[in-house]
């Protein structure tokens, strides 16, 4: 296995539970499920375990390696520098081992099937997937200077739809040069890497950067960070080289160009880094410049912000899988208390599986009345004359 | 065992209660030399009212029962000797009042320190606890129970001595309230009642579950600074330690002995730790630790190492986490270190035989001592790494341990939070009428013998 070799070097120490602040359990899984087996430390060691044959293949330790999120808080805050870098990789790596066994729980082989069978895991015809953009009079993607990529969220899921249009809508109104590949675009694979189906993630990569290079795509925005980050830092070992933004990156360079006109009443916005722009790809400021563009928008932290921001759950897979699970250890529940916490009325988002997911913690929280999910686009668009 | 697994489920739910392979696997170790002890159940409870049902439950079935906060103590204190429970308390870690007027905090005994640092911070910024270099999430119980120590132990002492309270269950399931909670709606002192707390400290989780305990806090000073004095003959330590002790003005002082960085090779560094209320009171406070060890600047055997700022800031942090990654001297993962008390004046003996042991077992080692009080004593640390993945180094480090465990007896020193193989080297010194008394005690408590067996044992 990849990384074995730094398994047994894993103190278990704890660091990798906590937020640099170590004020509370910055883990999802080990939020979650409270087990030490749970932690980042605790997957280490059974993993060691399970290559040495000391502990059996078992639906629990599939339920183990499949919950975490991927979020890379172990990353950020193990103590150990000389390994701390693939910590997160070990794990997606015994993932590997257990998709190569073909020992996955039952929602990670359906969600692998799905994408086989429909390239998608909704398993909704490729057809309909440009359909969110129907009544824009979006152009289809022909040479102009950015492909905007909207990915399977934007594409099929309800929220990840409406944020996708706003997203669109807005680069639109501002001029921006952009086509889509509608039916034509596929799951970026980011979610099958993180799942450690690495062959299925390099044929889907292969795929779309044939697609990407037939069509001369040299620009890409993303809808989101999970694409950003398969498509920067993963495509290029397949030889797909393309510059790619998120589209928070854009707005920040469209509204930099001075304050936004726009509304001026006052707005306490807290915002929620998603993992894939954040810890993975280290931009904290770029949303934060978009938000301070805004006029009236003030920015009310979070106590777990950037390094330290409580992943939503929704990584690693779980956002379709849910072996993380629901109720009120979840994560997406713990944060929109800390949002609420923090009195804004509104909890920024920049990813469209954030705003699932946090939308639905704010409704089982019953903080409707309290607390609204926005992503950063809806908000431009909101404050915009 | 399927009857019990049902009903550890009705006391604590299905979802924190585990028999499966995995968690009897990681709960039967801990990041120490100790050999593993498979438990059969992993329970997790939520408030005093679960324990007491899991308590009852073991005490009617006979079950072993084994408290842990954070596994962190290293000599493998919460590994089920003798299978059974092992309790995890970590879900209780609720902060549930902090007294600023009477400086304390009340705590769930599985309350992180990570955390409760972190609540003090933005909640009560003036005030702070004592805090161990031990990984954060290890619990506020299990290290104050294990007379622990840490960032105040010069101002305040051991951990124990800052507990002001606490609520038990006792092995029999009956919750006891210790302190002047017992008889007051405050946690503010054990004093004037029979101190009953001195059932539960250093006996590693064979008297009862401590559900509850409230502890001392101190001041959180805006100005703080840390000085390094650098001695080159360990005979010199007892002295100057006395004199930095006694200005009172150390917060925290902690000497280190490492052959890592090569700077630090072949000396010893003490680190004193301090704080005021404005920057004129820290520039007292630093001409007074200075003016303390006067002659020995005089007569140049010792000096104050110029610090850069960067370098300060990581002497300040509290814990020093850079202490964890002793484990990747060797790419290893491990380390453990034997604790042992003693008066300061064995200092150097103390330092000389640890060496030897080190040099001569091929043990990549750190040494160093925190002073408890005004110099009253010290716990004088061994660490010693070792590789995970070898088991003869292991074992190497496991006799170097056992080495040094007999070596601080003999010199009137004992070990903290010792192995049960340790135990049992203390509890030969030990006057056998004291030892008795212990027994006949955990014989009253405990008349099933379910806590945590094989602890405390001849
Ligand atoms: C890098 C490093 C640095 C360290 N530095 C320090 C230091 O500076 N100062 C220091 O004091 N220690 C230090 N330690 C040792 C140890 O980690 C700490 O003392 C730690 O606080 C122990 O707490 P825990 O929650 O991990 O206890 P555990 O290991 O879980 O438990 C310790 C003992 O207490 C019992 N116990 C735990 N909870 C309860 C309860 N609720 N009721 C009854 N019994 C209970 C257990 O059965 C066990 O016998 C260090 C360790 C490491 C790895
Ligand atoms: S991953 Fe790093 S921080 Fe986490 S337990 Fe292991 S060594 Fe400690
Ligand atoms: S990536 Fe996140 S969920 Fe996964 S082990 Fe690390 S901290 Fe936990």
């Amino acid at each position: 296995m990849e990384h074995a070799e730094i398994l047994h070097r894993c103190f278990r120490c704890g660091y990798c539970k906590l937020p640099g602040s170590y004020q509370d359990l910055n883990c999802p899984s080990y939020l979650q499920y409270r087990f030490e087996t749970y932690s980042p430390g605790g997957r280490m060691w059974l993993l060691r375990a399970w290559l040495d044959e000391e502990i059996p293949t078992s639906a629990r330790l599939q339920e183990i390696l499949f919950s975490c999120t991927a979020c890379g808080n172990c990353v950020e805050h193990c103590v150990f520098p000389k390994f701390k870098a693939d910590v997160l990789n070990a794990i997606t790596a015994g993932r590997g081992e257990l998709v190569n066994e073909g020992s996955v729980p039952r929602r990670v082989s359906d969600f692998f099937k799905a994408i086989h069978l429909y390239g998608n895991p909704y398993k909704l015809p490729e057809a309909d997937r440009g359909a969110w953009a129907k009544g824009l009079g979006l152009e289809p993607y022909r040479g102009q200077e950015y492909l905007f990529f909207a990915g399977c969220a934007g594409s099929y899921d309800e929220r990840g739809r409406k944020m996708a249009r706003a997203v669109a809508g807005l680069l639109q109104d501002r001029g921006v040069s952009f086509g889509i590949l509608g039916a034509l675009e596929r799951c970026d694979g980011n979610e099958v890497r993180a799942m450690g189906e690495a062959g299925l993630f390099e044929e889907i990569a292969r795929h779309n950067i044939a697609k990407f290079l037939d069509a001369g795509v040299v620009k890409i925005i993303t809808l989101s960070p999970h694409a950003y980050h398969a498509i920067r830092n993963y495509y290029p070992r397949f030889n797909g080289i393309f510059q790619v933004l998120h589209y928070s990156q854009v707005l920040a360079r469209m509204m930099s160009k001075g304050k936004d006109q726009g509304a001026d009443t006052p707005l306490t916005v807290t915002f929620h880094d998603p993992c894939y722009l954040g810890r993975h790809n280290q931009d904290y400021l770029t949303p934060r410049m978009v938000l301070a563009a805004l006029p009236g928008v003030e920015l009310a932290e979070m106590d777990r912000a950037r390094v330290d921001a409580l992943c939503c759950g929704g990584g690693g897979g779980n956002f379709f899988t849910d072996l993380l699970g629901s109720g009120p250890d979840s994560s997406s529940r713990v944060r929109v208390r800390e949002a609420a916490a923090t009195g804004a009325q509104v909890l920024a988002v920049a990813c469209p599986k954030c705003a699932k997911m946090l939308e639905d913690a704010v409704k089982a929280e019953a903080l409707e009345s309290a607390l609204r999910v926005m992503d950063l686009a809806e908000l431009v668009q909101a404050r915009s004359v | 065992m399927e009857e019990i697994y049902r009903e550890l489920v009705k006391i604590v739910g299905e979802r924190f209660v585990s028999n499966q392979p995995e968690e009897r696997f990681l709960y039967s170790r801990d990041p120490g030399t100790m050999e593993p002890h498979a438990p059969d159940w992993v329970v997790m409870p939520n408030t005093t009212e679960e324990v007491q049902k899991i308590v009852r439950l073991a005490n009617r079935q006979k079950i072993p029962l084994v408290p842990m906060g954070g596994g962190l103590v290293l000599s493998g204190l919460s590994r089920p000797l003798q299978g059974g429970m092992v309790l995890d308390m970590k879900r209780m870690n609720r902060i549930l009042e902090v007294n600023e007027a009477s400086s304390y905090v009340v705590v769930e005994a599985g309350a992180s320190q990570g955390m409760l640092q972190a609540y003090l911070k933005k909640h009560h910024p003036r005030l702070k606890h004592s805090i161990p270099d031990a990984p954060p999430i290890a619990t506020i119980g299990g290290n104050v129970l294990i007379h622990g120590s840490g960032h105040l132990s010069a101002a305040g002492g051991f951990h124990s001595e800052m507990l002001n309270g606490l609520e038990v269950v006792l092995p029999t399931g009956e919750v006891a309230r210790i302190g002047s909670c017992s008889a007051s709606p405050y946690w503010f002192s054990r004093s004037p009642l029979p101190d009953l707390a001195g059932l539960f400290l250093g006996w590693h989780g064979t008297t009862g579950v401590v559900t509850k305990l409230a502890i001392k806090l101190f001041p959180a000073r805006p100005w703080n600074d840390v000085g390094i004095f650098v001695i080159e003959d360990p005979e010199l330590a007892p002295d100057i330690i006395r004199r930095l002790a006694r200005v009172q003005v150390a917060e925290d002082i902690l000497a280190w002995m490492s052959p890592k960085p090569d700077w630090a090779k072949g000396f010893q560094m003490i680190n004193i730790a301090y704080g005021a209320e404005t920057k004129a009171e820290l520039t007292l406070k630093r001409d007074l630790i200075r003016e303390s060890v006067r002659p020995y600047l005089e007569r140049k055997v010792g000096g104050f190492m110029p610090l850069p700022p960067d370098m300060k800031v990581r002497f300040l942090e509290a814990p020093q986490s850079t202490l964890a990654v002793f484990a990747d001297v060797n790419k290893g993962g491990g380390f453990e270190y034997v604790g042992a008390i003693m008066p300061v004046e064995l200092f150097a003996p103390a330092f000389r035989k640890g060496l030897e042991i080190a040099e001569s077992r091929k043990v990549p080692y750190s040494l160093g001592a925190r002073i408890v009080g005004l110099a009253h004593c010290m716990m004088f640390f061994y660490a010693y790494a070792f590789n995970r993945a070898d088991q003869a180094d292991v074992r190497r480090a496991q006799t170097a341990l056992e080495d040094t465990n007999a070596m601080v007896l003999e010199m009137g020193g004992i070990p903290w939070k010792a192995e049960t193989p340790a135990q049992k080297q203390i509890i030969k010194k030990m006057d056998p009428n004291t030892f008795a008394l212990m027994n006949r005690l955990r014989a009253v408590l405990d008349p099933q013998g379910i806590m945590n067996p094989g602890n405390w044992e001849a």
